[in-house]
């Protein structure tokens, strides 16, 4: 009842006020595909939706803390966000003199990226929704068998610091969104949906039939690792944890008026 | 009555006596008991006290147990994703237990209970875990471990066999995450400890997988498909080529016993550990409890151990090896020991006399000659000629340094393809032929600072050779006559 409440007024808040905070989102069209990991090895279908460009900045983070104080750091529960909430920040509304207004917000739980999208009248995406965008590259929606694509990805996960690099600096994918490889991991609303034991080499096991789909060896040895290590981060997860390298964007189903 | 009396006193005596006895020596077989083998199974040794674990980065390792008592022994390790130098000029992005690539050394003894934090540093990028091959339970303990950036993880596990075990990261991708440096060794001592020794050392090997090739600058990136093809760029002891070598080197004195904890984080390779000019005393084979004497070279296996041990007789510099020899002098696997004190000339004398080898009697000999490389005057030779008689000398007298197209060593031999400092002065070149030539030059805009020493052929053979070489490889297509060569020994 509460949350139905907070949403109605997080909503008509948004309808009532200029909507010039919100940031830009672009048009996904839905299709069939598989997954490289998943709950069942299955084809996944994907509905219409539409995606924020970039990942949420620090500046709208603030803006967001500002209008809710209940997300501020010394007012947070404990329960919804683990000790290194926000910790990089100067205080309660002041980033620290290191961050840049321009790059992701990273440092926040799943629930205050859940709580940021529905007040926006959004949702975040689902693992299967982000992964079908991130599949891209920046001339074909799945670009997962070329060489190229996941050494960008491996290449990245390798590179220290990417966090504080502003939005928009990686690549325009070929849906018109940036920055889903390249610069911080994103929480999914369903992030721990595929269990990882921790144990991945058992997890191995599991899925030897998932990547049938594949035809060159080489390729999805290398398509292999690079999904393997963003499943692991989301197996790793629990919804309070934050970490500096994890930000997020939001999704939504209908088109938002600008 | 009386009678019977003392009859049943005496018959209590001898109860009292037999019973005694008994005690006596079911005490003493008590004492034997405990002296021997305490409990009948590892897992029964009971701990006492808390204690932390002293934890050293290599080539050093904590202290021996000793016959301290099992006990709780604390565990921190601290997993960081850090750029680290691989070679002068060369740097990698490692992934650390503790900082340092091996990781930490732990030390315990059989029946610690070993309580176990593995903390991910908030400004890592990926989840890890450890799996330690001491741990007797699922994954080693990796399925306990398994930790975001930013968090902690504990887990608990009892030593139960004795022995030398590997540690490492079993997160997805678990190669990748064993190339980038996640490996370490655990000591788990037997009751008692170890026998004592003078000196003991931690090396570990691993290998390397490089975007560059071996000795390219700057900061390389890992390459998978390297990796997956087991095409190493570096074999190195303790994650850097010359982290054993010159100052970095480990020591001992003559008469000292040094015993050294080698592991092998591989991921690929296995390793053929040789100390040159030493044999092993004693060898506690894979690490466990097999010993084994007098060995030159044992084999440790790509998530394996061995412990060696060896007394050092007479001073000098031993050089420990990958036997696999490329990869101690072309890839990095090599490293020193420096042994200080008195020569013993009676079991290794130095040179004692140097002479001259003459097979067939007194005067200057010259190699046979086959035939084949009748030496014609190199005026009347045609081009092609020329080239024939320069390949061959080549072949025999420049390739092992400059290699078979000229290219060279990274670091170590300057490339003669394409060279800008060959091409720029013939004489020059033809002198460095005849004299030889130490120190820094600079050939294509690196620098190299090596030695090559005078080559023993004739000029006739350098006008060949030096030909070859101007018209191979993208060189200028200077044509060396034997006049030039003997105008340029003659000092003009």
């Amino acid at each position: 009842m509460n949350t139905v409440l907070r949403l109605t007024i997080c909503t008509l808040f948004f309808w009532v006020t200029n909507a010039n905070c919100q940031s830009k989102m672009v048009s996904i069209k839905g299709g069939t595909y598989i997954p490289l990991y998943g709950r069942d090895s299955s084809q996944v279908t994907i509905s219409d939706f539409q995606m924020d460009v970039y990942p949420v900045t620090n500046q709208e983070y603030l803006d967001f803390v500002n209008k809710y104080p209940k997300w501020k750091r010394s007012e947070v529960k404990k329960l919804f966000a683990d000790g290194n909430y926000l910790i990089d920040w100067k205080s309660d509304i002041e980033l620290s003199d290191k961050q840049s207004l321009n790059a992701p917000i990273t440092n926040i739980s799943w629930f205050a990226a859940n709580d940021y999208c529905e007040c926006q009248g959004k949702r975040l995406p689902t693992i299967d929704e982000w992964e079908y965008v991130a599949m891209a590259n920046k001339t074909m929606p799945d670009a997962r068998k070329l060489k190229t694509y996941n050494e960008f990805i491996l290449g990245w996960y390798e590179k220290p610091k990417t966090f504080n690099n502003a939005i928009g600096s990686t690549f325009k994918n070929y849906w018109n969104v940036y920055d889903l490889h390249g610069l911080v991991w994103e929480w999914t609303s369903d992030f721990n949906s595929v269990l990882i034991s921790g144990e991945s080499r058992k997890d191995v096991d599991n899925d030897s039939n998932l990547f049938c789909g594949s035809a060159a060896i080489g390729a999805t040895d290398l398509m292999n690792y690079a999904a393997f290590m963003r499943y692991a981060i989301r197996g790793s997860l629990k919804a309070k944890y934050t970490m500096k390298n994890l930000g997020f964007r939001c999704v939504s189903d209908k088109k938002i008026l600008e | 009555m009386s009678m019977k009396l003392n009859q049943k006193s005496i018959t209590m005596k001898t109860l009292v006596l037999t019973m005694a006895l008994a005690l006596f020596f079911s005490l003493f077989s008590c004492v034997d008991n405990t002296k021997k083998a305490e409990y009948d199974s590892a897992a029964d040794i009971p701990v006492s006290r808390e204690m932390v674990a002293e934890l050293t980065s290599p080539p050093n390792v904590p202290t021996p147990v000793g016959r301290r008592k099992a006990k709780k022994l604390i565990v921190n390790m601290e997993i960081l994703e850090q750029e680290g130098t691989m070679t002068d000029g060369t740097t990698y992005n490692y992934w650390t237990f503790g900082g340092s690539v091996p990781g930490s050394f732990i030390r315990t003894r059989i029946g610690d209970e070993v309580e176990f934090t593995l903390s991910n540093h908030p400004d890592n990028k990926l989840p890890h875990n450890i799996d330690l091959h001491a741990v007797t339970g699922p994954g080693g303990g990796a399925t306990s471990s398994f930790v975001a950036p930013g968090h902690e993880k504990k887990f608990n596990f009892k030593t139960l066999n004795p022995g030398l075990y590997v540690y490492h990261c079993a997160t997805a991708p678990v190669g990748m995450h064993i190339a980038n440096g996640m490996y370490g060794l655990i000591l788990v001592e037997p009751e008692g400890g170890l026998p004592k020794v003078d000196k003991e050392y931690y090396i570990m090997q691993g290998d390397f997988y490089t975007k560059g090739e071996n000795g390219d600058p700057g900061l390389q990136a890992f390459d998978m498909q390297k990796a997956v093809d087991e095409d190493a760029d570096y074999v190195v002891f303790n994650g850097s080529v010359g982290a054993l070598t010159g100052d970095n080197a480990i020591t001992a004195n003559v008469g000292e016993t040094v015993r050294l904890y080698v592991g092998n984080g591989g991921p690929n390779l296995v390793s053929s550990f040789h100390v040159i000019g030493e044999i092993f005393d004693k060898v506690q084979v894979e690490g466990g409890d097999l010993i084994n004497e007098n060995v030159q070279t044992t084999l440790v296996p790509a998530g394996g151990a061995a412990i060696v041990e060896f007394r050092v007789d007479v001073p000098g510099t031993f050089i420990l090896v990958d036997h696999s020899i490329f990869r101690a002098f072309n890839k990095g696997a090599l490293g020193m020991l420096k042994v200080n004190g008195e020569e013993d000339k009676k079991i290794y004398s130095g040179v004692v006399q140097e002479g001259i080898y003459q097979p067939e009697g007194g005067g200057i000999q010259e190699m046979p000659d086959d035939g084949k490389t009748k030496v014609v005057a190199s005026s009347s030779k045609t081009l092609a000629e020329k080239m024939e008689s320069g390949k061959q000398i080549y072949m025999q007298t420049c390739f092992a340094c400059h290699q078979a197209e000229g290219q060279g060593i990274p670091n170590a031999f300057p490339p003669l393809a394409n060279s800008d400092y060959l091409n720029a002065d013939v004489n020059r070149a033809i002198d460095i032929i005849l004299k030889g030539k130490t120190g820094e030059i600079t050939v294509n805009g690196v620098t190299y600072n090596s030695v090559m020493t005078r080559q023993a052929i004739s000029n006739d053979e350098i006008a060949d050779v030096m030909t070859y070489i101007y018209n191979s490889w993208g060189n200028n297509k200077t044509n060396v006559t034997k006049a030039q060569v003997d105008q340029v020994k003659s000092g003009h």
